[in-house]
């Protein structure tokens, strides 16, 4: 079907070996180990049963479901500008960035457009909510490989960029700032000059974890080469994001779609990795953030002047219709398919989120790995779980 | 293989589901690209799917620039998704799910906690590339490096809700098809394993039906609406309040 790797290969008949070995041969019982319900770093709770021969890993079945929270039964019974308060606690760590597709959505519907101010602040923002997502990865990532030294660093610096959305926004998480034709408000005084200097921060961090982990030797034996998924699999799945790119599938959304953002004003680099293994995806997501914080260094200087809300009306109706949008968030491809009946609140919002996906390659690349790289690959794989559990 | 539908009657459906149904007014609608629109991108792409699958695909829809829609007739969606994904290129996938075009039994209307009424005969208001029945599937997928997707839909029949599986040609498709599966009721034929993801085993019904209530507003309305009722002596369209500066 499929072009497998060596190493999937061999994995992979290794499992079926196993699976026979323990039913058969030996008549030993395979062992089922029960990861979870607690995630390794809290990104939420999922389980995931492993059946075991031995160390090896014969066959592994996440169980997601114990954070769901009907998102999108309730956006049926919400208003238009009341979905962004929910859909922001979709991937609570790419808070604003969850915001940004579906008011894109709604805007395209109603034929509106954010004023250029607003586009340009929105594209700022969802960097930010970029980076203070992906910084944490990198510290959790440590700590779930055994190093536990990045997670404080990782802390330190992702409170930098929370302080900036906080003295926006009034939220450290959830800022529901977004709104239907522009902004809630604009940019303090100072703001600009704060946020540059948070920027030099980010990449002082990138280097910073560059030294500390992607550098060590053990970092390295944990990730080389484990997990593999191959581009096509990796496709055929709906990886997307920095999981897709580290496979070497060269998409980004941002650069290849064109959307009412400031990201075409920004020059910045799309990076691939064509490994495809834990390391990959690591290592292409540290290159995210650093190419991230290059973007809003980039914007920050070219802010237009004007207003940040276009004109809408007080009640917004949104003409009957349907629209999809998606964008590139820190975690994959996360979009909103809206289907408005010129209502309040939409008839049906369908929430395409990252990490479903992303989660459901887990049976598939897990087959024939070791106890051990099961917690690497989970790690590499990232997702929050909010993002599964919509 | 799918609990009983305690919301709905069983057996055969309401007298208005049968003509509509039949195949003669299937074939009727089937003429391709009816709005002249044209994008360069997009266009090839539903012609080349009008091309391999025939009378199947029912109907298109094209918004220049943005996105494009084929409505397929459902004993040709798994042969849509092979099509697509070895012969068109469209090797990502995105999701698949469904919609409930029955009108909400419970409206908006948040005091409103009286039992609700399922007028399953009144006419279904479908959107783009029109439909048939009350559930239709929806699918996305698109050609990775580019921005080119397209949007698939197919008609469930309101008497045999079973679709045939993606899950062989789109490997993403299997968790997207269980989740519709235990939210909408459709059935997917050939999965590989059809068991519940989100909800717990034993549970009863469809929750992401429209005439499934959603109970927490059942016990508690929800008083979000205040804040967008019009003010005293405001029009619905009333652009006073916008924030200009």
């Amino acid at each position: 079907m499929t072009a497998l790797t060596e190493r999937q290969q061999r994995a992979y008949i290794g499992a079926i070996a196993a699976e026979a070995r323990v039913n058969v041969e030996l008549e030993t019982e395979g062992m089922t180990l029960n990861i979870g319900p607690q995630h390794p770093a809290t990104h939420g709770t999922l389980r995931i049963v492993v059946k075991l021969d031995g160390e090896q890993v014969i066959a592994a079945e996440p169980l997601p479901g114990y954070m769901h929270r009907g998102y999108e039964k309730l956006t049926e019974v919400r208003t238009y500008p009341q979905v962004t308060t929910l859909v922001n606690r979709i991937d609570w760590l790419g808070h604003f960035a969850n915001e940004v597709p579906f008011i894109l959505a709604a805007e395209q519907l109603m034929e509106i457009e954010a004023p250029p101010r607003a586009q340009w602040i929105r594209t700022v923002f969802f960097e930010l909510a970029r980076q203070a997502n992906i910084t944490l990865f990198l510290g959790d990532l440590g700590a779930q490989i055994g190093a536990i030294t990045p997670v404080f660093y990782a802390f330190r610096d992702r409170e930098h960029i929370l302080n900036l959305m906080e003295s926006v926004t009034g939220g450290r998480f959830h800022p529901n700032f977004d709104r239907i034709g522009g902004l809630k408000d604009d940019l303090p005084k100072g703001w600009i000059d704060e946020c540059k200097t948070v920027m030099g921060r980010v990449q002082h961090f990138c280097d910073e974890m560059e030294d500390l982990l992607f550098g060590n030797e053990i970092f390295q034996k944990r990730l080389r080469g484990i997990g593999v998924i191959p581009p096509d699999i990796a496709l055929s799945y709906g990886l997307s994001g920095a999981n897709l790119r580290a496979s070497g599938v060269d998409w980004d959304l941002r650069r290849d779609r064109d959307y009412p953002l400031a990201w075409k004003h920004a020059d910045f680099k799309v990076w691939t990795h064509p490994d495809g293994d834990s390391f990959a995806r690591c290592w292409v997501r540290l290159q995210e953030t650093r190419e991230s914080a290059k973007i809003v260094e980039q914007l920050l200087d070219g802010i237009p002047a004007g207003p940040i809300m276009a004109k809408v009306p007080r009640i917004i109706k949104v003409p009957a219709g349907e629209a999809w949008v998606s964008t590139e968030n820190p975690l994959g491809e996360m979009g909103y398919y809206i289907v408005s009946k010129g209502d309040l609140g939409p008839f049906r919002c369908k929430i395409r989120s990252a990490s479903f996906n992303n989660v459901s390659v887990i049976p598939w690349v897990m087959k024939g790995v070791y106890v051990p790289d099961v917690i690497a690959i989970l790690a590499s794989l990232y997702f929050i779980l909010g993002d599964i559990d919509r | 293989m799918s609990s009983p539908d305690d919301t709905r009657p069983e057996g055969p459906p309401p007298g208005d589901v049968a003509p509509i149904e039949n195949e003669t007014e299937g074939a009727e609608v089937v003429e391709t690209p009816a709005p002249p629109a044209h994008d360069e991108l997009r266009s090839p792409v539903l012609e080349a799917l009008a091309a391999k699958l025939g009378d199947a695909l029912v109907a298109t829809e094209l918004v220049p620039g943005r996105d494009c829609w084929a409505r397929i007739r459902v004993d040709a969606w798994g042969e849509a998704a092979r099509v697509l994904r070895q012969e068109l290129g469209f090797t990502y996938f995105c999701y698949l799910s469904a919609i409930d075009w029955l009108p909400s039994p419970y409206g908006k209307s948040e005091d409103d906690t009286a039992p609700a009424v399922v007028d399953s005969s009144a006419p279904l208001d479908h959107g783009t590339t029109g439909g048939a029945t009350r559930f239709q599937l929806i699918a996305r997928v698109e050609r990775p490096g580019t921005g080119l997707g397209i949007n698939v839909k197919a008609d469930v029949p309101d008497d045999d809700l079973v679709a045939p599986t993606w899950s062989h040609v789109y490997l993403g498709a299997n968790w997207h098809e269980r989740e519709a599966w235990e939210m909408f009721g459709i059935t997917f034929a050939g999965h590989p394993q059809l068991t519940h993801l989100y909800l717990p085993t034993e549970f009863e019904g469809f929750p992401l039906r429209k005439d499934f209530p959603l109970l927490a507003r059942m016990v508690k309305p929800w008083p979000g609406l205040v804040d967008v009722e019009p003010m005293p002596g405001e029009e619905a369209g009333d652009d006073e309040e916008v924030a200009a500066e």
